[in-house]
């Protein structure tokens, strides 16, 4: 099978049924993604699929048709994605384990809202969080939105 | 368990019984220094100046922070604890946690577990504490849990920092041939003002590591700090914004195997037959193994992946043995309500003469109710895991827990090794609330990997397996009696807490030789230790006999009574026609309830408490003294259409000094939220002897569009410091309740509220 992960092209051998997750993970080595309930439930496996955020928990790779992007893909060399910046200025994440699904699933939301209102927030970032740190992700996704409003 | 270990436990339950001949034995135990865990991982060049500093030639300067970072900041408060003392920053070291060593023990968490109040500072709550710092010296736990890493570290860890300075100090100063006291320290250089020479530490750390720090540290006055009392942004910060791999489940090792388990999901029994067949046909399967240990039995399912392992313990037909305990929920509860019925197993918390006054007091002037909550489960975001590596007798491992010395010996133990032939290498938590203070998850992948020839395996629960094989916050239920006089004031109150015992649970598993005796505390803390002057009072423990797991969840026996004596009081309010706030205040007279009054003060400004609400809104208060921390919260709902919206959050923490404000903060907001999450749904029921939820869609907690705003401001009025993780959880579930008392006038007594009302 063949996959262009974060701009890399990857082959690798996986049955067709195998969900995204799994073959990120423990064939493909790449950690960001995180396995957390295995049902699509708490979104902390979002990755984007041609920028469309997906829980590649329940994704079949057989399935998948375009390219992927996880949360290592964001930023450029040292340079972080305005959506990272934003949780390091607002210090987001406790735990952490959740965050690089949080993250995935709100560059998503900027990139087709650039603006977000609290409910668009609500509505879209859907993903469990068991630190609790919902008040702190909502606010730095707003810093994020005037941040890449500010460099178009 | 050798006898020394007998006394300590008897000791550790019932307090007091060290002195009676444990202290003559043990003695030169007690005294004798624990060696230093670095001594051995320290890189050759490396200058080791104590548990807590090394640094080598290069400069490169390591602190260690012993506990469990599972989201709490802990790692980058300690390491600013050492750091303040040695004059660097906190951008310019290396934090690790280290490997397990009884030098890491953690005494502030057993310190305070005798049946005392926090603000009890008489003889006999003194003296309780002074027996329990040297027990907790023979136990040598190294455990992160009770709120109390920040508090055990607080000395300890500033000690490591000065000591390694001065040190440093002396040997620069022997080799410039000056006095040590005209030189001066900053970002990790040593300067001579005289002539402006410099030198790093490391260059001089090598030399510096023989020299003796002096005995009497000289510790800076809070006046002079300029990292501690200063919000620091996260060490582990960028790791965690760009899917750093950092968790124990993100482990890779070179020819490294999967698996998960299939353990019982009926407690205290395993298999009565089974059949690997279809689980051996799964795709990637490799193997099928029996797994038996102290804290459960079961299959090892091994594999190529992680999937294929979880498909085959899908796959695998097991018929479970039945259990002797009740076999749902239905059952348990009578459980609960026989032990109620039976005569206390102990009482704590005792004043006056309840059955005195209740006999004098009119049969109209009484107010009683009945509160209950379901078993909870952790539902940590990183699901349980381990990976490990058994190889010529010795074992290697990698593992998210808050007691890694535990897993160490209990692992030892189920391969028959040395424990000194185990290696425990603590890992980043993916959330741990209690949970990860458990043995289980080292035990299977120890057990697993003994059956690998000797390749590393990571053993990964599925979520199902996650949630179901917990070690839950028990069922518990109070029931809560007061006499009144005419005017509505409380003079008597009867309390009875029926709850299965954690210690027991937790003691059984982990230590099955050893005994359980003595009040456990936890049962009624939250309840009994509270700064209310009731005249009367008293607070019965009945002990439920249920062999559930049960275990340390965020705040722990706090997480219920803080929610039943706070829903109680609001109650007898609004039954005496009194404000609930004004209530609580004229039973805070003592001196020592100062903290607790200005906390409730400074809240109920910050919430407007009192003024005029819309039509369906209610503020509702609570007020909760726990790890040492007073919390006050003012909760406010919006009660629409018999559908409940949590507005705002308003909360006051006092731990009496603050080390990291934004932290602090943000540790009050997750534990509100934390507590808040039970009410909208949250419960572990049992059907046919086993847990019936076992994912998110049927335990879920608060999301986002649930979540409501909240603001946080800090006190230092407390005598002594407190702990942050926990504190913020108990007073939210019974502001929440009051709260949606006073815009629906609906009381709602049993968790999860959402039974009783429906919530966004």
């Amino acid at each position: 099978m063949n996959l262009t992960i974060n701009g890399t092209p990857h082959t690798f051998e996986a049955a067709a049924d195998m969900p995204l997750l799994w073959v990120l993970r423990d064939i493909l080595d790449i950690k960001g993604p995180k396995f957390g309930c295995g049902v699509a439930a708490c979104g902390a496996c979002t990755v984007l699929i041609n920028g469309e955020p997906v829980r590649s928990c329940t994704y079949r790779v057989g399935d998948v048709e375009g390219e992927i992007t996880t949360v290592e893909g964001l930023s450029e060399g040292n340079n972080l994605h305005a959506v990272q910046k934003a949780w390091l200025a607002h210090q987001v994440p406790q735990c952490g384990y959740c965050q690089s699904g949080q993250i995935m699933a709100a560059v998503a939301l900027l990139n087709t809202t650039p603006n977000p209102s609290d409910a668009d927030i609500d509505d879209a970032m859907t993903n469990l969080c068991r630190c609790g740190t919902y008040p702190k992700i909502k606010a730095a996704i707003k810093d994020a939105a005037t941040a890449l409003e500010a460099n178009k | 368990m050798s006898r020394l270990g007998t006394i300590t436990r008897r000791s550790f339950m019932g307090l007091g019984a060290a002195t009676t001949g444990g202290l003559a034995v043990g003695y030169y135990f007690y005294t004798k220094p624990f060696p230093n865990p670095l001594a051995t991982m320290a890189a050759e060049g490396d200058a080791v100046f104590n548990p807590y500093v090394k640094i080598a030639p290069d400069n490169t300067i390591t602190i260690i922070t012993p506990r469990a970072e599972m989201g709490q900041g802990v790692h980058t408060t300690l390491a600013a604890l050492a750091a303040e003392e040695l004059d660097v920053s906190l951008d310019q070291i290396n934090v690790e946690h280290g490997l397990p060593g009884k030098a890491y023990y953690n005494e502030a968490m057993i310190v305070d577990g005798g049946p005392f109040p926090f603000f009890d500072e008489g003889f006999i709550a003194k003296n309780a504490r002074g027996s329990m710092k040297v027990v907790s010296r023979f136990l040598a736990l190294q455990m992160t849990g009770g709120s109390s890493a920040t508090i055990d570290a607080f000395v300890k860890m500033r000690e490591a920092g000065c000591a390694a300075r001065l040190v440093l100090l002396e040997a620069a100063a022997y080799h410039w041939a000056v006095d040590a006291k005209t030189l001066q320290t900053a970002g990790g250089i040593i300067t001579n003002p005289a002539n402006g020479a410099t030198m790093t530490y490391g260059t001089i750390a090598t030399a510096a590591a023989y020299l003796k720090p002096p005995s009497d540290l000289p510790l800076r006055p809070s006046s002079e700090w300029k990292i501690l009392g200063k919000s620091q942004p996260r060490i582990e910060g960028l790791e965690k914004v760009t899917g750093g791999r950092i968790f124990g489940i993100d482990v890779q090792l070179p020819d490294m195997l999967y698996g998960t388990v299939k353990i019982s999901p009926r407690f205290g029994v395993g298999a009565v037959s089974v059949n690997k067949t279809s689980a051996l046909q799964v795709d990637g399967v490799l193997d099928v193994i029996e797994i038996e240990t102290t804290t459960g039995s079961g299959f090892g399912i091994i594999a190529e992946n992680t999937w294929a392992a979880f498909q085959g313990a899908e796959a695998l037909e097991v018929e479970w043995a039945t259990p002797d305990y009740p076999a749902d929920t239905g059952g348990m509860k009578s459980t609960l309500d026989t032990a109620m019925a039976t005569k206390a197993d102990f009482t704590l918390g005792k004043a006056g003469n309840v059955e005195k006054e209740f006999g004098k007091t009119a049969s109209d002037n009484f107010f009683e109710a009945i509160y209950d909550v379901p078993y909870l489960a952790h539902t940590t975001m990183e699901p349980m895991n381990a990976t490990a590596h058994f190889q010529d007798g010795k074992l290697q491992m990698w593992i998210g827990s808050q007691a890694p010395g535990l897993a160490q010996s209990t692992c030892a133990s189920l391969l028959d090794i040395d424990p000194s032939d185990v290696t425990v290498n603590t890992m980043r938590m993916g959330g741990g609330f209690g949970r990860r203070a458990e043995v289980d998850v080292a035990l299977y992948a120890a057990a697993m990997a003994a059956k690998t020839d000797g390749r590393p395996i990571k053993v990964t629960w599925s979520r199902e397996e996650d949630t179901r094989h917990d070690t839950y916050r028990p069922m518990a239920k109070g029931r809560f009696r007061a006499s009144l006089t005419d005017d509505g004031a409380i003079t008597g109150l009867d309390v009875g807490i029926a709850s299965p015992s954690i210690l027991t649970s937790v003691l059984g598993r982990t230590f099955p030789s050893l005994p359980v005796g003595g009040p456990e505390k936890i049962m009624l803390e939250g309840a009994f230790d509270q700064p209310l002057t009731i005249p009367n009072r008293r607070y019965n423990a009945h002990i439920a006999d249920l062999p559930i797991p049960v275990g340390f969840w965020r705040s722990v026996g706090n997480s219920f009574n803080g929610f039943f004596q706070e829903s109680f009081i609001d109650e007898v309010a609004h039954n005496s026609g009194k404000d609930p706030l004004e209530f609580r205040l004229s039973m805070m007279n003592e001196d020592e309830h100062f903290p607790a009054r200005e906390a409730l003060k400074k809240v109920a400004e910050m919430a407007n408490w009192g003024s005029a609400l819309p039509a369906g809104k209610g503020q509702g208060i609570a007020h909760t003294l726990s790890f040492g921390t007073w919390v006050a919260q003012v909760v406010q709902v919006d009660v629409t259409d018999g559908t409940v919206k949590i507005e705002k959050v308003w909360c006051v923490a006092d731990l009496g000094l603050v080390l990291d404000p934004a932290n602090v903060k943000a540790q009050m907001m997750s534990g509100i939220v934390y507590g808040l999450s039970q009410a909208l749904g949250q419960e572990i029921t049992f059907s046919n002897h086993e847990v019936e939820q076992s994912n998110f869609h049927d335990y879920d907690a608060m999301r986002m569009h649930q979540c409501p705003e909240i603001i946080v401001e800090l006190l230092e009025n407390s005598h002594r410091m407190g702990g942050a993780g926990e504190p913020g959880t108990p007073p939210s579930t019974p502001a929440l309740a009051n709260a949606i008392f006073a815009a629906s006038g609906k009381r709602i007594r049993n968790m999860p509220l959402s039974h009783a009302i429906d919530f966004t």
